[in-house]
This record gives structure tokens, C-alpha cells and sequence, in this order.
């Protein structure tokens, strides 16, 4: 013991053994971070706050579209000049038979599928921006899932004419549609709220993610030759 | 010297510990259990069904974690305080009311989970059923009890640390948990922007798991090592403030790994790996100090009081706590460093993100940077309620332990096989699709990987039970060394 002691008391001489001078720089070092942090999220909510119908109509890129964006075609293009792919937000095209909504009707559409999002927990099997569980696909880009598509299976099966139609009866009768052995559960989601949720997910597929997920939608034939 | 200190006979702030540590540690049963039915539904997917579906099992799994370990976390404030500052905790009778609270508040946000599961896309919903967002689906009125008790366990903490002895643990643990409780109210608001919603969202979860409660770690692990193995303060403390400068200074920024593909700018691609790639180097500094002081308190032991080997003590004084401890120093630097920098870098997350990769670093970082360090808090608090002297390991305590890591490890083993598949299958090859998502799940290795997860969820399930048997018996067992013997 008499040794330890006199050990500390030599390297107490040394700055890299002062307590002092390490609480100091962790204080600091905390500090700075901590302030790199907020100045980056400022820049970052001028980045990604939401857009509005006049952005879309000018041609104004904002990396989260406004609500409107339901009202027009969604294509998922590389860009040379990013080196991934980018939302693109296209001509008009009918979402549940209209291509006009206004500002406040597309706003509370999307506002009732964020909350419909929340109250049904899709989260706690799929993953959202790839944020999530891992018990069911991905749907960043699902609103772009060839499945869904004019020619895919899922519409096919719910015997729609329209990709917005044939989510919404997904939506509410999963059950009756068993895609694969896990089947999505009944979760009581009403005709309104299956119409806010295909305008959450369609909104969702423009937002710019920087190119998550890569490829999506443009790979055939690579498993076992089909 | 510090081994008087471990009784907990006397004081009420030890007195709530235990309760908090009691009630953890049920929680944590139930964060097992809810495990394997989700863990069954992968392999056998009618299970259950719209009954418990999985997402429900999963909320409860992930939420019994986050609630099993902040009891634990608070019942080790509760615990150490009155060894660092000298005095009982000031206002413990709010803090044991506050407490009650607390549990009566999970056990109805549990069962509303369990019996009404979903509501109408409307605010009531967000109120009184479930957020719906991943790790912070308690509804909103418990956001708000939430806080309150917070509060007032943080209140505990600041007034005993002004009017004790403010060692550096407390001074540490009061500028952490300040801000472990004010980042939680980064997640009490709703917007219509998954993006906005998301990237707050991170503030809780990231700089909780990957900042205070890191951070949280380093503390009780300096406490540990002064009370289990009489490791000298003014060491253990200097380097508990280089693990605070080097978890903040990393991990405060590392929050960009989570910003590569939300809608947020690109320039996060860079800070994010920057910054995540360096979180890994206070977890290896953690491990070395615990190990280094170990060396160093056993070879004084061997050289200041005996010259014949065969007298030589060991130092330790609570040998299943301590392989806790030890366990935590490996399986921080392994499952939140090493399988966190796995897929950390954005060219390999672009492909890794949102796969069961995730998964396996989830469940090794969880158990080995936390669970691990929060089981042997609770072997300390059975040391001093009981008070022994030298608490030795029993035959339990080793296949428990044993059980519960080699689960866990196998569970992680397999989780990272089906996250390659996922990579290589559904991303590399397919792209991500829905008939590419299920590619992947039906793909030979993917079910085997499974079924493998199923059975060392059982065998961390069976090590836990065999936990709970020796926690409540071995304070008992004559084999310890007690007080006035």
C-alpha cells in the first residue's frame, strides 16, 4: 500500500495523470460537440423542412416535397451528377381519381396517414426510411413497388384498376390477401384512413434519401434465373 | 476500507434500490418472454396470430428493455449514492413514492399495449394508446409521468451530490443524467414529416443509447472497480473522465450514422462516419481499464502483504458481480464497437441499413454494454442487503452467466448470417423490393438463421431463470465470507 501511495504522489506531477485537466477537457470537448451539433441541425431543419404546392409547381427541388406531391407522377431516376438515385416528381396523375388537390385537402390527407402510421404501428414490423422491425418490407419506396404496379401481383390480387386503390384494399383487408406465410394482421384500418396512408406512403417516396434504397425496382433476373 | 460501505442494511436510498432492482429484474423476464413469441413467429409465422401479432410481442421486447434498464439504472443511482456521497439520499421518501408511480404507470401502458394493441389514426390514439414510434411508443400522457419521475429522481441525485461529498462518479453521473432527462423531450411532439420526425427521434435514442448511457456505464464501472476490487479513486476517476470526453466527443456527432438515408443532407455521410468510427475507441479504452485495474490492485495485493504465493487473496470481492463487470467491458467493445462499426461507414450502411444486421448489433450492444453491467449492479445490492464480506461465485451463478453470454453470442452469430443474406439477396442482387424482401426470407440460409435465433433465445431464456434461482437464494449461502467473521 505504502508503494501505490507513493506511485500517485510522483504521478500526480504529470498534467496526463491531473484529474483537473481531464474533467476539463471532457467538459470542452462535450461543449464543442454538443454546439457542432445544434449549428448542424439548424442548417439541417432549413434542409429538410417540408415543401409547398408553389415548390412543385416552379420546379423548386426540396429534399421532403410538400403534401401536393400526390397530385403528380413519382419515378425514381439516377442522376449523373449524384451518383444515385432521386426522386423525380413528374406530370399530373390521378390519385384516387383526382389530380387537384389543394394544398389543405392534400396537407390533412397526409396528416391523417402519419397519425394512421403512428396509431397501427407499422413500425414495429417494417421499416420506415429503413427505420424499424424487420418482420416486413421496407416501405420507403413502396409506393414505387413494381408489385403494386400496373402489371404486378399485388394489384392483380385486391382486382383493382389503380395501384392508390388496390393499397388502400390491401390496407384494409390484409387478412384476405395472404402475399406470403407472414401475413400482415387486420388492424381495423378504416377506407379514410387506408386513403391517408397510401397518401403517406406515396408522399414518402419522394422525399430525397440520398439514394436508400440503391437499385430499388430495377434488378431481375439475378436469383436463380428468374 | 470501501467493503463496509456495501451494506445496504440501515439505508432507505439502498432500500429503493432494491426495489428498483426487483422490479427490473421482472421486467426483464418479460422482455425475454416477448422475445422468443416474436422469435417463434419468424420461424413458425401463424403463431399467435391476430391475437399477439409480432408487432406487439416487439413492442413489448423493446420496450421492457428500455423500461427494465432505466429501473435498473435509477435503483444504481439509488445504490451508490450514499457510498460516494457519505450521506442518505435527500428527499427519499418522494423518490420512493415516485416510484410507485413509475410501476404503476408501466404495468397500464403494458396492458393497454397487450389488450387494445391499435387505435384510430386520430390524437387520442397518440394519447392513450401508443406513439407508434419504435422505442418510444408509450403514449403521451406517459411521456408526461415519465418526465415528472425523472425529475424527481434527478432532483434526489443533484441535492445529495450538493449536500454530500461530491465525488467525480456524482459529479459525472449529475451532468449525465441531466441530459439523459432533458433529451427525452426531444421525442414528445408529432409531425406530419416522417424526415423531421425521424431525425428527432435519433436525439432521443442515439444520444441516450449511444452517449449518456454509455457514458452512464463508465460510471458505475468506476464505482465498481473502487468497491469490488479497492481500485484507488484518483486513478479510476482520472480515467473516467477521459471515457466522458471520448464517448461525448464522439458520440454526440456520431448521431450523423443515422442521418445517411432520412431525407437529411449528404454532408452527414461524412461527419456521421467520421465520428461513429471513432465511438468504438472509448469502448476499448473501458475494457483495457477495467482489466488494468484488476492487474494492478491483485499485484499489489501480491507484493505489498505477502511474499508466499500461496497466501495470496484475490482482490476481488464480489466475484459474480465482477465477471458482470468484466463481461460489460468485452461485450461493449464487441457488440456496440465492434458489430457498431461493422456497418457503420454509409457505402456498406446503403446496403446493411434496415436488415437483421441491425438486429445482431442491437442485441449484443444491448446486452454488453448494459445488461451486463445492470445484472452485476444487482449482485452488489444482494451483497450488501445481506451483508457479506467476499461474495463468492456459486455453481449457479456460473451457468447462468455462461448460459446467458454464449445465448446471447449465439443469437448475434445468427442474426448477422441472415443480415448477410438480406444484404447480398434482397439489396445487392434483388433491390430492395417487396418480392426481393421475401426472397431473402425464404432463402435457406435466412430460415435456418432463425431457427438457430430461436433456440439461443432459449438458452438465454433458461440461463435467466437459472439467474433469477441463484439471485434469491445465494444471499443465504454460507459459502460467503460475512461481516464480524
Amino acid at each position: 500500500m505504502k508503494k501505490m501511495n507513493k506511485e500517485n504522489t510522483v504521478a500526480n506531477k504529470s498534467v496526463w495523470s491531473d484529474n483537473r485537466f481531464w474533467q476539463r477537457s471532457a467538459t470542452w470537448v462535450t461543449g464543442f460537440a454538443s454546439l457542432l451539433l445544434i449549428w448542424l441541425t439548424f442548417d439541417t431543419m432549413g434542409q429538410i423542412s417540408m415543401g409547398n404546392d408553389a415548390d412543385i409547381q416552379n420546379g423548386v427541388t426540396k429534399r421532403v416535397p410538400g403534401p401536393t406531391v400526390i397530385n403528380h407522377k413519382i419515378t425514381y431516376e439516377m442522376s449523373a451528377t449524384r451518383g444515385h438515385e432521386v426522386p423525380v416528381i413528374g406530370a399530373k396523375e390521378n390519385f384516387f381519381g383526382r389530380s387537384d388537390y389543394s394544398e389543405k385537402e392534400a396537407r390533412a390527407l397526409l396528416h391523417l396517414g402519419k397519425l394512421g402510421q403512428q396509431a397501427k404501428n407499422c413500425m414495429d414490423c417494417h421499416t420506415l426510411l429503413g427505420n424499424g422491425a424487420y418482420y416486413a418490407p421496407d416501405l420507403t419506396k413502396a409506393w414505387l413497388d413494381p408489385a403494386w404496379g400496373p402489371n404486378g401481383p399485388m394489384q392483380a390480387m385486391t382486382g383493382k384498376n389503380t395501384k392508390e386503390e388496390a393499397m388502400a384494399e390491401f390496407l384494409q383487408h390484409p387478412n384476405l390477401y395472404p402475399t406470403h406465410a407472414r401475413m400482415m394482421p387486420d388492424l381495423g384500418i378504416t377506407a379514410a384512413e387506408a386513403k391517408g396512408l397510401v397518401a403517406f406512403l406515396k408522399h414518402m417516396s419522394s422525399i430525397d434519401t440520398n439514394g436508400f434504397p440503391r437499385n430499388f425496382g430495377r434488378m431481375k433476373g439475378a436469383v436463380h434465373g428468374k | 476500507m470501501a467493503s463496509n460501505h456495501l451494506t445496504g442494511i440501515g439505508s432507505e436510498s439502498k432500500q429503493l434500490a432494491t426495489w428498483y432492482f426487483t422490479f427490473a429484474a421482472i421486467i426483464f423476464g418479460a422482455q425475454l418472454l416477448f422475445g422468443l413469441i416474436a422469435a417463434i413467429q419468424f420461424v413458425v409465422p401463424g403463431f399467435l396470430y391476430g391475437i399477439l401479432d409480432f408487432s406487439i410481442a416487439r413492442i413489448i421486447h423493446i420496450n421492457a428493455l428500455v423500461v427494465w434498464m432505466v429501473f435498473a439504472m435509477f435503483g444504481s443511482v439509488y445504490w451508490l449514492l450514499p457510498d460516494e456521497t457519505g450521506i442518505e439520499t435527500v428527499g427519499i421518501k418522494i423518490g420512493k413514492l415516485l416510484f410507485w408511480i413509475f410501476a404503476a404507470a408501466i404495468v397500464v401502458v403494458v396492458l393497454v399495449y397487450l389488450l387494445i394493441q391499435v387505435g384510430p389514426a386520430s390524437d387520442s390514439t397518440i394519447w392513450f394508446i401508443t406513439e407508434g414510434r419504435e422505442y418510444l411508443e408509450a403514449p403521451r400522457w406517459a411521456d408526461f409521468g415519465i418526465v415528472v419521475v425523472v425529475l424527481g429522481f434527478v432532483a434526489n441525485l443533484f441535492l445529495t451530490g450538493i449536500k454530500g461529498k461530491q465525488t467525480g462518479v456524482v459529479t459525472v453521473l449529475m451532468a449525465d443524467l441531466i441530459a439523459f432527462a432533458g433529451l427525452y423531450l426531444a421525442g414528445m411532439f408529432f409531425t406530419d414529416s416522417i424526415t423531421m420526425d425521424q431525425y428527432w427521434w435519433w436525439w432521443v435514442i442515439h444520444l441516450w443509447v449511444e452517449a449518456t448511457w454509455e457514458v452512464f456505464v463508465g460510471a458505475i464501472a468506476a464505482y465498481g472497480l473502487i468497491n469490488m476490487l479497492g481500485a484507488h479513486r484518483k486513478v479510476v476517476e482520472m480515467w473516467l473522465w477521459i471515457e466522458v470526453a471520448m464517448l461525448f466527443g464522439s458520440g454526440i456527432l456520431g448521431l450523423g450514422h443515422h442521418y445517411f438515408w432520412i431525407g437529411t443532407p449528404e454532408y452527414w455521410w461524412e461527419i456521421g462516419a467520421l465520428f461513429s468510427a471513432l465511438e468504438p475507441l472509448p469502448l476499448v479504452a473501458m475494457f483495457v481499464h477495467v482489466l488494468y485495474d484488476w492487474g494492478k490492485t491483485q499485484g499489489a495485493e501480491m507484493n505489498a502483504e505477502h511474499t508466499d504465493e500461496g497466501h495470496v487473496k484475490s482482490v476481488i470481492r464480489n466475484k459474480p458481480a465482477f465477471i458482470w463487470f468484466v463481461l460489460n467491458a468485452f461485450g461493449n467493445f464487441l457488440g456496440a464497437g465492434v458489430w457498431g462499426f461493422f456497418h457503420t461507414l454509409p457505402q456498406i450502411n446503403l446496403y446493411t441499413h434496415g436488415t437483421q444486421f441491425t438486429a445482431a448489433h442491437g442485441h449484443l450492444a444491448f446486452f454488453g454494454a448494459y445488461a451486463t453491467i445492470l445484472v452485476g449492479m444487482m449482485y452488489l445490492a444482494i451483497q450488501g442487503t445481506n451483508g457479506i464480506k467476499v461474495m463468492k461465485s456459486t455453481k449457479l451463478s456460473i451457468w447462468s452467466t455462461s448460459l446467458i453470454a454464449g445465448g446471447m453470442m449465439g443469437m448475434t452469430a445468427a442474426l448477422t448470417i441472415a443480415g448477410y443474406v438480406q444484404v447480398i439477396v434482397s439489396r445487392a442482387q434483388l433491390g430492395a423490393t417487396w418480392s426481393a424482401y421475401f426472397e431473402a426470407q425464404n432463402s435457406v440460409w435466412f430460415m435456418q438463421a432463425m431457427d438457430w435465433r430461436l433456440i439461443m433465445g432459449g438458452v438465454v431464456f433458461t440461463g435467466f431463470i437459472l439467474l433469477v434461482i441463484d439471485m434469491l437464494s445465494t444471499g443465504k449461502n454460507p459459502v460467503h465470507e460475512r461481516e464480524g467473521e
